[in-house]
């Protein structure tokens, strides 16, 4: 599988908080994990001429989700000259514990005009921890089409699932306890790069 | 947001922009696809108890529900326990003990939901009373306007006919106050309620005055049942004073508004013409009235109930 475990330069071994990934990091990463989907569309229909590129749908999660998607398709593009699909789809309607908070605010929900049936989807988010928003996000895409097949590509992967859910691409796995926060921010939302691993503060 | 939607004065501006928001994400999420149902609601009970007839509001509401996975229950007076003689409140109380989490409810005196309210824990939302308000009319309506012209904030909105019955108008009028439009009523003097000089609107008689200064003009249904009542001296005279044709259409500004709640008469307070031409958005307003009540009841029943 496409993974890499790539050392983060500015956190020190057993700190408990700090710095992931400088924006430099981030940007780093977010370029290998454009050139693994790049191999990996190749694989869908080798030989075709745009490298399988057309077939490929990038489907960001929001909140963060959405603008990485938005980055690996844009760093595609730089990398091949072949534009790629993105979309979004908001999840929220399809969570599972929607009765144990307060209600929540709806996000945009974006396909692209080919839609998404027959092609190869990658879903797109920051985060990977208990697996719930992607089960949430396979959820929406039955009701949005159906893909020949989904993929998942996640910024950072924390562990601690609770469901049988695997990425297919990773851009960082970073053993965590479950008291500890990752917190992914990008320039679109938060205007700076950076990936930061906190104690949770209560 | 509160736990009951009963008025339009329970929305405040961050309420009722977050109902439009909500309506537009889900207006967007849904369009073009297969598959027009989201499995928000699964589990919950929405209870439909219309005392009053109704066409349109009763389904968009069952669809509303229905496309959020809702279980729902229509219950209309007749054919019910009420044609034998039981109160509301026992009506109530028999809903409260088969478990409904939001009753949506029509009703021909005003005040009704109110008093439901403080009988059964779940949420309750008015789908019209008796001559009081019919807040998730008003939102739709906000939302066509927002939808059409790209804002609310500034938006000059005409309110035409019988004001005095209209709990559309009334709705309207708070609701679209709250979210910064300037509303207008125009009515004969004898169908505008007293103290309607308090409303956070302007008055006036003179339709062909008001025209060339609106952005949007929302004509109210004429009552059959008011005609015969002496609020105005014939339907021929309603029409030529008050009612929207051709010719007064032309008056409006270019990018201008023709709206209705339903049901029309044509003819009377609305031209067929113009209930027909592109500045009409009566079949928008029927279908933003889905999209809005999902959101409604998305906000009321999605999250946790404290």
């Amino acid at each position: 599988m496409a993974r890499s475990s790539e050392p983060a330069r500015s956190t020190t071994p057993g700190s408990t908080s700090g710095t992931l990934f400088s924006s430099a990091d981030v940007a780093r990463v977010v370029d290998r994990m454009a050139h693994q989907l790049i191999e990996r569309a190749a694989t869908i229909d080798p030989g075709s001429a745009d490298g399988g590129l057309s077939d490929l749908v990038l489907v960001g999660i929001p909140t963060r989700g959405a603008p990485l998607a938005r980055r690996l398709a844009s760093r595609i593009e730089a990398f091949t000259g072949t534009s790629v699909d993105v979309g979004t789809a908001d999840i929220t309607l399809y969570r599972d514990d929607l009765r144990l908070r307060g209600v929540r605010a709806l996000e945009p929900t974006v396909l692209p005009d080919a839609g998404i049936d027959g092609r190869l989807v990658v879903l797109i988010d920051d985060v990977l921890f208990s697996g719930r928003s992607v089960r949430a996000a396979l959820d929406a895409l039955r009701d949005l089409g159906r893909p020949r097949s989904v993929q998942l590509a996640v910024l950072v992967d924390r562990g601690h699932r609770e469901l049988p859910i695997k990425a297919d691409f990773v851009g960082k796995n970073v053993p965590t306890s479950r008291s500890q926060q990752v917190k992914v921010h990008l320039a679109e939302t938060d205007g700076v790069d950076e990936v930061l691993v906190t104690e949770e503060v209560l | 947001m509160k736990r009951h939607l009963l008025e339009a004065a329970d929305l405040d501006r961050d309420d009722a922009t977050l109902v439009l928001d909500t309506a537009a994400q889900i207006d967007q999420a849904l369009a073009g696809r297969e598959v027009k149902k989201l499995p928000t609601l699964r589990g919950r009970t929405v209870v439909n108890l219309f005392y009053e007839d109704s066409t349109r509001t009763r389904i968009s509401f069952e669809l509303a529900a229905k496309r959020l996975s809702a279980d729902v229950i229509n219950f209309s007076a007749k054919g019910s326990s009420v044609s034998k003689g039981e109160s509301l409140k026992d009506t109530a109380l028999t809903l409260e003990a088969m478990g409904a989490d939001a009753v949506v409810v029509r009703h021909g005196a005003s005040g009704a939901p109110h008093r439901l309210a403080n009988w059964v824990r779940g949420s309750v939302v008015n789908a019209g009373d008796g001559t009081h308000e019919h807040p998730t009319q008003a939102l739709l309506d906000a939302y066509t306007i927002r939808q059409r012209l790209g804002r609310l904030e500034g938006v000059r909105v005409t309110i035409v006919g019988d004001v005095l019955h209209s709990r559309v108008a009334r709705s309207n009028v708070g609701l679209l106050h709250t979210l910064g439009a300037e509303v207008t009523l125009v009515a004969p003097p004898t169908l505008l309620p007293v103290g309607v000089g308090s409303w956070p609107a302007e008055v006036g008689y003179d339709l062909d005055a008001v025209l060339p200064k609106s952005d949007v003009v929302m004509m109210l249904r004429v009552q059959a049942e008011r005609m015969n009542a002496s609020y105005f001296p014939s339907a021929r005279e309603y029409s030529r004073r008050y009612g929207l044709d051709a010719r007064r259409m032309t008056a409006l500004p270019d990018d201008a508004i023709v709206m209705h709640p339903g049901p029309m008469n044509r003819g009377m307070e609305i031209a067929a013409e113009v209930a027909d031409s592109v500045r009409s958005t009566i079949v928008e307003q029927v279908a933003n009235g889905v999209s809005t009540r999902m959101a409604v009841l998305y906000l009321l029943l999605g999250g946790s109930q404290q």
